[in-house]
This record gives C-alpha cells, structure tokens and sequence, in this order.
C-alpha cells in the first residue's frame, strides 16, 4: 500500500465522521461555481444574441459618403505659407451619392475575403398612415442581392421578399414599424421624402430582424421605384454594404477599402459600439462577482480547515510519533480540502447546469428592443472547464497553508502535554 | 547486547531563559531490558525519552539504535525509522477517535507498507490478542475505557515489532487495576517476547517492579 493511498483514506475517515463541517464547507465552493455558471451562461448568451443580432443587422463593412468628413477649407488652400485656423467648419453641401458604386461593388466582389457586396440607396422618409404620421428610414435595394447577404428570406414573417420584384411599388416593412403604424400586409401607406416628394406604397410583406433599432423604423423597396420618390438619377447609390466570411476580419479590412476608393468605409464593430461596450461592461461584471464569490468559498474553507487542524493537533502528534512523516500528514489534509473543492465544485456545475436551464426557460419580454420571448442563455462546455478548474484551484490553494502548519507542527511540545 | 546507546547527550531549554536540562547522559539500554526511567518533576527524564525517541533533535552528543546513527538525520529520515523501530505509548492513549480499534493498531503496519492488508489485519488481531482486546476489534476507539484505550495503544505500538517499546507515563492516567494490567503486559513482554521497553514513570511500584530503574535528578542519572 503506497503512502497517498493511506493519506487518502485517513482523509476520507476525517471528511465522513464531520459530515456536517464537510458539507458546509463543499456548499461555500458550490455556491460559488453555481452562481459563477448561472452569471457566465445568462451574460454569455445575452453577449452572444447581441452580437449576433448586431451582425444580422449591419453589413460586416458599410462604404458611404461621410459629408461630415474634416477637409481642407479654402482658407488654408490659398493661404499655403502661412499658419490658418479655420474653427467650426460647415459641412459642404455635398451630395451623398458614392460615385461608380456599381463598379466599386464589383472590384469588393474580387477580393479573397469577401463573400458577398450590394448596393443600395437609404433615406430619411415619413410614413403616413390615416392621422399616424412617423419618421424612418427607407432602403432602396436589389432585394435578391440583399438576401444573399443577410438573409432576409429567413426574417419574413409576412409574405415574400419575391413579391419586391413583381410590385415596382411595394415595399418590405419592419414589424416594429408595422405595428406602430396599425398597418398589416396588403395596405397601402404614403411615404413623404424630405424633399416633399409624396407617394403611396402597398405592403407586400414583413420582416423582422430582431432588433428594435432596425425593426421599428426600417422598409425594404426597389432602387428604382425609391431613386424616382428622391428625383435623383439611375446612378445615385448611397451605400454599398460589404459581407465578409469571416465577420472579425471586418475591423483589418474596412481601412483598405477606405484607402482604395476613398469614400468611408466603416466596420459593424464601429457602427455597433455602444451595443458592444454593453458585453464589455456585463463581462467585466460577471467575472468579478463570479471571483468574488469564489475567493469567499475560499476563505470558507481555509478557515474550516484551520479549526479541523487545530482539533486534530493530537493526532498529528501522535501520527507523527508513529512515523508519519510532515509531508504525509500535509497530504492528509491537502486531500481533505481537494476532495472538498472537487466535489464542492462538480456539485456547483451541476447547480449552475439546473440554474442556467430554470433562466433559459423563465420568460422575458424584449419589449421593442429586442425580439426575444426567453432569456438566452449559453450552454458551452467551456465555461463548465474554467468552473471546475477555478474551483479545485481556489480550494488547492484555500487547503495549502493550514495544511502546512499542520506538516510543520512539533509532537513533542503537544505530547508533553 | 546494547539495543539503544546514548554518548553524552546535552539539551539546553532557552525559553524563558537558558537552562541545560540535560548534562552529558550516557545510556546504554540492552535488548529485553524493561527500564524505568524515574526521577522528580523537572529532572529531564521526559526530555531524555523524547530525544531517545528521536522526535526531539535538539541536542548534543550521539545517538544510536539498533546499529543505526541517528544524530543529524532528516526528519523524514527518522519518522521511517520510527515507524520501523520504536512504538510509542503515551499517558493519554491517544488513539484516534474517528477509528476503530482495528484501524487504529494497523496505522502504524499501513505506513511501513511491507505487508499486504490481510497480512496486517491478521497481525494486528494477534496482537490485540496477546492484549486481550480481541473481542474489541470492530469498535470504534472512542467507545473504549481508558484501561481498553491503554491496552490498544500497546497493540499498536507492538504492531511493527519494534527494537523499543518507549513509554511516557503509561500508567500515569490509569486506576491501580489497569496499571497493573499494564504492568503484567509490559513484564510478558519482555520476559515472553525478549522486547526491550523504556518507560518513563512516578509511579513507584511500577519502577521497582522493572529490571532495573534509572533514577536522574538536575539533568544526570545518578542511580543505575
């Protein structure tokens, strides 16, 4: 029989006469890792919905004419020798149309990393319907092209994106947009321009995105049909959106864009940033909680082991004395405080498991915000990995120093008595 | 033959100030010998038993036992040879409590690791046994009277078959019944199994009952 094995079931004798203490002190690492899987599982699959949606609804790379641009005032093109400031510079009145997009798509299309480019022209529009009068946004886009980038066959809820292509002046509106409006599939609403230009537009159909930014103010019509409402020629293109195949690459590549055709050229990480501070901020949070949690469970059982020690001083002495060495009695307890964080833990994941199934069943309306009817919640295995091995770490290290003490412990002083 | 040999051994206490409790001892223990090492409170015949035991290592002087130079050796190094060759039995028994009986003699056997399991179950009921705490075996160490407990800590420092059998008091806690139970065990011992035993005690007619007694007073041995 090896020495471990010995220590191991001295241990185990330690941890089932006390079952109470040992309970105790597994339930402080099971709350801990519980709560830290509940937190990471609900946060991780919020964070994820986010992202996803964030990418659902914006292309990977956005090219459009920025008139806000800063650009060289005349003052200072004139004035090249000399030191000029020009403060609270005017926008130009520009147009903001991007010159040759239908050609800028096609050399977009060329490159390696692109999986898909359109073009489209937005713009700012009301919507009337009866009395009900709303601001929004009006897309004018090929909608087959549209599709292939982000797959708008699958957000239909009413009727068919095909219907575009046989209506020249039917238009694809937002569910959010749909319901403020009291409008369903087959009316016909007005669509005022900025320009004052007014046409009547039937509903051929539905979608939604799951987002409220786009659902409650955004229409899908034909570029043409929405280039004539503007009076603007078959060239004027505002936009032209970009998919990549692989979306995290949208950051390293929109700067090349920008440089080649010299229009800006902005990634859905930019456009996206305050929905992206959100995971930010909520990781920050549910790590901290979650090792806060963990460095009490910790605590917990430094403590319970520090009074187990100080309990059993005798029999360490007399362990001792029968020639067991300090490193076997260290092992002892060591043990004691291993089995505890193990078993505190895989019972804590088990928990978390329970948690994360109670949230992702509980349900929740997104309100206009978002389109969600339960909590999402993440069910990957890593965070169950980083669950237990954080646990036996924390409990490793809470059972170490009482377990030395008691390894360096003298017999004679106790035995003496 | 000497079993247990001790070359002026020196100790001094520091705390609260310096004090040599040992002055340059020499012992020369002879195997099968049962001693009783005696003297009034104070004198250092605890502190000599414990650096005989090798658990104290504080010391000057030499140390042999059983052939082997114990002076300068690692802890580890003279833990494995505590378990191997001396037993102890202490004035409070100290069994631990959350053991039976059984598990309690088989310790010591269990950490030597010489034997397999059986073996060492079927040992350590011979020697409870000889002790005649056989029928005692399955119960819990804590269920037992202090005479039982005293008995089952000389099984379990017989359980190794030790050079030295060291004693602390051994009867220091115990009714005249069971002290001289302890006694009668330890003359057996000796007398039966040729074990060589140690045993510091106050208790008069427990000394004059050994083979030979070895009085200290102020740190020497003055008698014996």
């Amino acid at each position: 029989m090896t020495s471990l094995k010995l220590s191991v079931q001295i241990a185990w004798v330690h941890l089932v006469t006390k079952p109470k203490q040992t309970l105790i002190a597994m339930l402080g690492v099971t709350f801990g890792i519980g709560m830290f899987i509940a937190m990471v599982s609900m946060m991780t699959g919020l964070n994820d919905l986010t992202e996803s949606l964030a990418m659902t609804s914006s292309p990977d790379i956005r090219i459009y004419h920025d008139v806000t641009t800063e650009r060289k005032s005349i003052a200072e093109e004139l004035n090249l020798n000399g030191i000029t400031k020009v403060h609270h510079q005017k926008p130009k009145n520009e147009s903001l149309k991007v010159r040759g997009a239908v050609k800028i798509a096609e050399q977009i299309r060329k490159h390696p990393l692109v999986k898909g480019a359109s073009v489209l022209l937005n713009s700012q529009v009301f919507y009337n319907y009866g009395p009900v009068q709303l601001n929004g946004t009006i897309a004018g886009v090929d909608i087959l092209e549209e599709d292939k980038l982000f797959d708008l066959k699958s957000k239909m809820k009413e009727g068919q994106i095909e219907n575009l292509i046989t209506n020249q002046d039917g238009i694809l509106m937002g569910t959010g947009l749909a319901k403020k409006l009291s409008v369903r599939t087959g009316d016909r609403v007005v669509i005022t321009t900025p320009q004052g230009f007014t046409k009547t537009l039937k509903i051929v159909g539905l979608f939604q995105m799951g987002i409220g930014a786009v659902d409650n103010v955004k229409s899908y019509a034909n570029l043409g049909m929405v280039q004539t409402i503007l009076e603007k020629e078959k060239s004027y293109i505002t936009d032209v959106n970009v998919k990549l195949y692989d979306f995290k690459q949208a950051k390293a590549v929109a700067p090349e864009f920008q440089q080649a055709f010299g229009y800006k050229s902005e990634d859905w990480e930019t456009a996206n940033a305050t929905m992206l501070l959100g995971v930010i901020i909520r990781n920050i949070l549910t790590y901290s909680v979650a090792i806060t949690l963990l460095i009490v469970a910790g605590f917990g059982i430094y403590n319970i082991l520090s009074i187990t020690i100080h309990n059993k001083m005798k029999d360490i002495a007399i362990l001792k004395a029968m020639g067991f060495a300090g490193k076997d009695v260290k092992q002892i307890f060591m043990v004691q405080s291993l089995v505890i964080g193990f078993f505190g833990s895989l019972l804590g994941l088990l928990i978390g498991f329970v948690l994360s199934l109670l949230i992702s069943r509980a349900p929740f309306d997104g309100g206009d915000f978002l389109s969600i009817e339960y909590l999402p919640v993440n069910f990957s295995s890593t965070y169950y990995m980083i669950g237990i091995v954080f646990g036996i770490v924390t409990t490793a290290l809470a059972g170490y120093l009482p377990s030395r003490k008691a390894a360096n412990i003298d017999p004679i002083e106790i035995l003496r008595g | 033959m000497a079993v247990l040999k001790a070359h002026k051994i020196s100790k001094y206490f520091y705390e609260p100030e310096k004090f040599q409790v040992l002055k340059e001892v020499d012992l020369s223990v002879d195997k099968g010998q049962f001693l009783a090492l005696v003297g009034k409170s104070g004198c250092g015949k605890s502190t000599l038993m414990y650096v005989l035991s090798t658990m104290d290592t504080q010391y000057n002087g030499e140390l042999e036992i059983a052939g082997t130079r114990l002076t300068d050796k690692h802890q580890n190094f003279l833990a494995g040879f505590r378990n191997k060759h001396i037993g102890f039995v202490f004035q409070f028994h100290y069994l631990l409590p959350e053991f039976t009986v059984l598990q309690n003699v088989m310790l010591p056997a269990l950490k030597l690791g010489s034997k397999s399991k059986e073996e060492i179950e079927a040992k350590a009921l011979e020697k409870l046994n000889i002790l005649g705490m056989q029928e005692h075996a399955r119960k819990m160490s804590s269920k037992l009277s202090g005479g039982q407990q005293q008995r089952v800590a000389i099984a379990r420092a017989l359980i190794n078959d030790p050079d030295i059998i060291m004693g602390d008091e051994p009867t220091g806690n115990l009714d005249t019944y069971n002290s001289d139970l302890v006694f009668d065990i330890f003359s057996e011992l000796t007398h039966t199994y040729k074990q060589t035993i140690i045993a510091v005690t106050h208790d008069e007619s427990f000394a004059k009952r050994s083979d030979r007694v070895v009085e200290m007073s102020d740190g020497k041995i003055i008698h014996g």
